[in-house]
């Protein structure tokens, strides 16, 4: 690891006013202190943001949720409220890592953590993430990568919670000293690869992820989140789903399939929302709705397997969050 | 010409130390299981032998789950592992180590690095070690060592803080002449592919095992094939009514033991101090002593606690080497401790295996032919043999096996937990379920058909009756809904191999305290507690009692702990001295009490006269007469009393499953496992370790693989995140029967679990209950969703044409 200044920050200005010359934020630190110790990010300084209480905490408005980014993954997973009207959201949360990195873990920092391709998180592979030209994977070794909207980079969108946001609809508060506040919806948030394979997500150096709003859901709004890996302890998604269903009675007015591990930024199934709309919630329109996820599905050459996980992952989250799954067949973990 | 000693004392003395080595008594001891088989058998051994030790249910200490002894130590973390010591002055030291597979170095540039803020030493390696060599070097010139894999220590830099070492360490500025590579095993094998040696390479055997015979052929980057040839197969497989043809593939495992290698080295004039995460603190004596040229006097190794090492831990290897010339070159202690990445990398693994198994049977299920043809990676070194469970499970009427060693520029393996025999035992175990399911046999009726050994015998009953395996349905695929469950079973086994470099020193002093004293390593499977154990029942004081002092080569000489050994050969000579050393008391309290020693008994904490002449007196208050303050008597392991016996050991695992059929996700729910290791010492620490060999064994199974990028031949996954290893959910139920059996061999009576239990069976037994779960065979491993998806999606016609 490389030597660095630590500027420790309390409040939120003093942060922001520390955020340049190539400063990097240090919130839990998981992410990040790993990534230093690769020898992947070598940053000269860090702004330690870890204790500025007033960006802890989940607080309940009229319009719904706005999330401390300093809240951890375990506050939020525990959260009655969150787990009543938001059970995709705590899901997520609960399914990371583990019970210590949740611990441990903020929510700003595991929507802003950086690809987990093990060619990018290797100092010996400069690729095109970092500003080279060449991706190691589609040649090399592939088998948790990207089946669909990959361009020129595979690698998949590694933060659990960002497919929850994303399936609530729910938006990134951003805050710099110059321009003060601006809200970006968690879908423009993050850049595609083909649009820009340097960058990862939209914010600007010297912002700061100041809250996560999530918007109220409908009435009848059942949601659920799973996450599928090779093991359940400690594992990164293979497939994961995030789903939102409004509904009236049995019919679902409107649902939201979100998905992490299938793509380098979190994304919705459009086919897999539209075979849902305005059909009840059964074996076979969950079914319907998993096959239909992966339209446009190209899997590379070690990972075909995904194809045939995602729409069991999909249409399994879609029986629990409608109720009609006490809990996946396969799962040994009882959520916390 | 040294003066030969002839005075009459000597000769006297000499004289009556043969006749005690050569003066027997004959004795009957317990041999067989308590329960099932258990009789008695006459064996003739030395005078100097302590009585026959009676079975374990008549004991009060030996064969009681003793609690740990250093358990309080190791969970509130006041136990001291290498890591841990911090001597004054000490110095912290880094390796470099190349980033490219296959080169050689045309140039190392130190001057910066040396120049850097806190640098005391740096050193560049001049050999290498570990992994195979030429047989004839002169087909290689090259001014440094040649490099054959990523990861392959290089330098190294000893600073006065570890980031120092780091930053100092990245200043060395190594060029490389860089060389074709090859990391793909089945392309090694190809005529046109990359060479990983010029010419045929050889790898000695460490104190670990592995290497090879010497002359085994090689061509390219194959070495074999090590042929064995028992009869005529050909003629065994024309006797066959049923013939079982298969291919099997395993991974790469690597150690990953919880604590890395590492070392502190304290060179002083006069003495070179290594403390040592090893498992053996003789091994790595000896190589140090022959790799400095130093008397094995001026040479101590220390391994207080030690983190785990599954037969990767032996000797002191390039770390032990580099640290101590850091060491001597600076003038300071220095620790060298390897990173996660070098872990992975540079110091062992368990080697791949590309198996075609054919077997022959008759309709009663006698084997008539077994043939092995086995390809395996032991990176750039050898060791990849696989034929162990084939040869030696069960009976044949003939035997045919080529084991060939493929060079690939990868790390060289190193013996781990039962070398060759989980990758042999995942095809050979398979195949045997086949058969049963063509003989339409059980898979019980058709073992005891094919294996006489009465143990094993005795554990198919247990299984038999279990409640796991009378849940099993025998038809595969029975299960109709999403997620099926099956049931399937493995036997395991291991040998009975010894290491006579065995002694121990038991002291009694005067205040009653006790202590033995021994160079034994305790690696985690608690032979600590054990030695406690053996001294508490000889003089009737509680365990936690005694003073344990082991792991330094100050001491009298230990085992190096692998291959199951380190039981079975040190604590017959921890019992022989603790009898001794009583009896040497009771000579020593003798006069004290007005008594004749020959008349003295010491029994359950009593010190007691034969004839009456006084009522008991404890121990602690007759050790107040000793007319010394300390008594002591050393003894070394003797000769197996029946050394003609072959023993094995062995045992059945039996593993439910359940196999989501959609999501291509196996889980393993119970694991019943039944194995033997003669008189267990303290049935708490085997079940420990076999807990441990079936939790290992489900990750060889379901997870672990060391992932090498063909393009560029570096490891992908070396860390603990993308290295997946089993956590807390993928442990299952596992209950544990431990098979007593009493052998006749020792005064103890005592083997080793290490190997026999979990590692070698689990995965064959996942298998065979997978199949039973769904009609179709997984022959490689590990058996991930991608891998299982695949396999359910095959017609099974064609996945047994593979």
């Amino acid at each position: 690891m490389n030597s660095f200044a630590l500027a420790d920050c309390s409040t939120v200005e003093a942060a922001l006013s520390q955020l340049k010359d190539g400063a990097v934020v240090k919130a839990g630190g998981v992410d990040l202190l790993d990534r230093m110790k690769n020898g992947t990010d070598t940053p000269r300084r860090l702004v330690n943001i870890r204790n500025i209480r007033e960006l802890r905490g989940i607080h309940a408005t009229p319009d719904g949720l706005t999330i401390g980014p300093l809240t951890t993954l375990a506050e939020i997973a525990e959260d009655r409220g969150v787990r009543a009207d938001y059970t995709v959201l705590a899901d997520a949360c609960g399914a990371a890592a583990t019970p210590h990195i949740r611990n441990m873990a903020t929510i700003g920092g595991n929507l802003l953590q950086e690809l987990q391709c093990w060619y990018f998180r290797s100092a010996d592979f400069e690729c095109i993430r970092k500003g080279k030209e060449v991706c190691f994977a589609f040649s090399g070794l592939n088998q948790y990568h990207a089946i669909m909207d990959y361009g020129t980079c595979p690698s998949v969108a590694p933060s659990s919670s960002a497919v929850a946001v994303l399936a609530l609809g729910g938006s990134v508060e951003l805050t710099s000293a110059a321009k003060g506040k601006r809200t970006v919806a968690i879908q423009d948030f993050y850049v595609k690869p083909d649009a820009n394979p340097h960058r990862f997500h939209v914010m600007a150096d010297d912002e700061l992820l100041t809250a996560i709003h999530i918007p109220k859901p409908a009435a009848g709004t059942r949601s659920a989140y799973q996450k599928y890996g090779e093991k359940e302890s400690h594992d990164w998604a293979i497939a994961d789903a995030g789903i939102v269903l409004e509904m009236d009675g049995n019919t679902c007015r409107r649902a939201v399939v979100a998905m992490g591990a299938a793509s380098p930024v979190v994304r919705r199934s459009k086919e897999a929302e539209e075979a849902l709309a305005g059909k009840p919630i059964t074996q076979d329109t969950a079914r319907a709705a998993g096959k239909a996820s992966m339209t446009g599905a190209m899997p590379l050459s070690m990972n075909a397997y995904k194809v045939q996980l995602f729409p069991v992952a999909i249409y399994r989250t879609i029986l629990l969050a409608a109720g009609q799954m006490e809990r996946d067949p396969s799962a040994t973990a009882v959520a916390s | 010409m040294a003066t030969e000693i002839t005075t009459p004392v000597f000769a006297a003395l000499q004289q009556a130390a043969s006749a005690a080595e050569t003066a027997t008594r004959t004795v009957t001891m317990p041999v067989g299981v308590p329960g099932f088989t258990l009789g008695e058998e006459e064996r003739t051994v030395p005078v100097t032998e302590p009585p026959v030790l009676p079975i374990n249910k008549d004991l009060e200490f030996i064969g009681k789950p003793i609690e740990r002894w250093d358990g309080y130590a190791k969970a509130t973390g006041r136990a001291r592992y290498t890591a841990d010591v911090a001597l004054p002055g000490m110095l912290y030291a880094r390796f470099v180590n190349s980033s490219v597979p296959h080169a050689k170095i045309a140039s190392i540039d130190t001057s910066e690095a040396e120049r850097m803020p806190g640098v005391k030493g740096v050193h560049v390696i001049e050999t290498f070690l570990g992994g195979a060599e030429l047989r004839d070097p002169s087909l290689e010139q090259s001014k440094y060592p040649v490099v054959r894999f990523a990861g392959q220590p290089i330098a190294a830099v000893a600073a006065t803080t570890p980031q120092a070492a780091e930053d100092a360490a990245a200043k060395i500025k190594v060029v490389y002449n860089t060389l074709p590579f090859v990391v793909d095993e089945n392309i090694a094998r190809s005529a046109n592919a990359p060479q990983v040696f010029p010419g045929a390479a050889d790898q000695a055997g460490t104190a670990g095992g592995g290497g090879s015979r010497a002359g085994i052929p090689q061509t390219g980057n194959v070495h074999g094939p090590s042929v064995r040839k028992e009869g005529d197969a050909a003629q065994g497989f024309k006797d066959a009514d049923v013939i079982v043809d298969a291919h099997y593939t395993t991974q790469v495992q690597t150690h990953s033991a919880l604590e890395t290698h590492g070392v502190v080295a304290d060179w002083k004039p006069d003495l070179l101090t290594v403390y040592a995460s090893t498992q053996g603190t003789a091994s790595v004596r000896e190589e140090l002593a022959g790799y400095f040229k130093l008397p094995m006097s001026q040479v101590r190794v220390i391994t207080e606690y030690m983190g785990g090492g599954f037969g990767a831990k032996f000797g002191a290897g390039n770390p032990g080497v580099v640290a101590a010339i850091l060491s001597r070159k600076t003038g300071a202690p220095v620790r060298l401790m390897l990173d996660r990445e070098e872990e992975h990398l540079s110091v062992g693994n368990r080697p791949s295996s590309d198996q075609r198994l054919r077997i022959g049977a008759k309709k009663d299920g006698t084997i008539t032919a077994i043939q092995l043809i086995s390809y395996g990676t032991a990176g750039c070194g050898t060791g990849a043999g696989c034929s162990g469970p084939a040869a030696n499970l069960y009976k044949w009427a003939t035997l045919h096996t080529e084991e060939n060693d493929v060079f690939i520029n990868a790390g060289p393996a190193a013996a781990f937990r039962a070398p060759g025999h989980p990758q042999g035992a995942f095809a050979l175990e398979q195949s045997i379920d086949e058969l049963a399911g063509k003989l339409e046999m059980d898979p019980l009726d058709l073992r005891d058909r094919i294996d006489e050994n009465p143990v094993r015998r005795v554990q198919r009953q247990v299984i038999r009756t279990s409640e796991i395996w009378k849940s099993r349905n025998p038809k595969p695929n029975a299960d109709s809904g999403i997620v099926k469950r099956g049931v399937g079973l493995s036997q395991s086994i291991w040998y009975r191999h010894l290491n006579y470099n065995s002694a121990a020193e038991v002291r009694v002093h005067k205040d009653g305290s006790l202590e033995i004293l021994s160079a034994v390593q305790d690696i985690g499977s608690g032979i600590k507690t054990a030695l406690a154990q053996i001294v508490a029942e000889q003089f009737g004081v509680p365990p936690a009692k005694i003073s344990v002092k082991i792991g330094d080569t100050n001491y009298p000489p230990g085992p190096n702990s692998g291959g199951s050994v380190t039981t079975a050969s040190i604590s017959p000579a921890a019992r022989d001295a603790a009898w001794q050393a009583s009896q040497k008391f009771l000579a020593s309290v003798a006069p004290g009490l007005g008594a004749k020693a020959s008349d003295l008994t010491l029994s359950g904490g009593m010190v007691r006269s034969a004839s009456g002449k006084f009522q008991p007196i404890a121990f602690r208050t007759a050790a107040a007469k000793m007319d010394t303050d300390q008594v002591s008597a050393q003894a070394k392991r003797v000769r197996d009393y029946d050394p003609k016996k072959y023993i094995t050991y062995g045992g059945i695992d039996c593993a439910e499953v359940l196999v989501d059929t959609e999501t291509g996700r196996i889980r393993v729910k119970h694991v019943f496992s039944v194995h033997d290791c003669g008189r267990p010492i303290n049935p708490a620490q085997v079940t420990s370790q076999i807990n441990g060999g079936v939790i290992q064994g489900i990750s060889y199974t379901l997870f672990e693989h060391r992932l090498l990028d063909p393009n560029y031949g570096l490891m992908v996954n070396a860390d603990l995140d993308k290295y997946k290893i089993a956590g807390s959910f993928e442990v299952p139920k596992i209950d544990v029967q431990l098979t007593e059996v009493y052998i006749g061999q020792s005064s103890t009576d005592a083997s080793g679990i290490g190997e026999a239990a979990g590692i070698i069976s689990v995965g064959a037994a996942i298998a065979n209950a997978f199949y039973n779960a769904t009609g179709v065979r997984i022959r490689q491993l590990p058996m991930t969703p991608g891998v299982v998806l695949a396999a359910l999606n095959q017609p099974q016609q064609m996945m047994e044409s593979i």
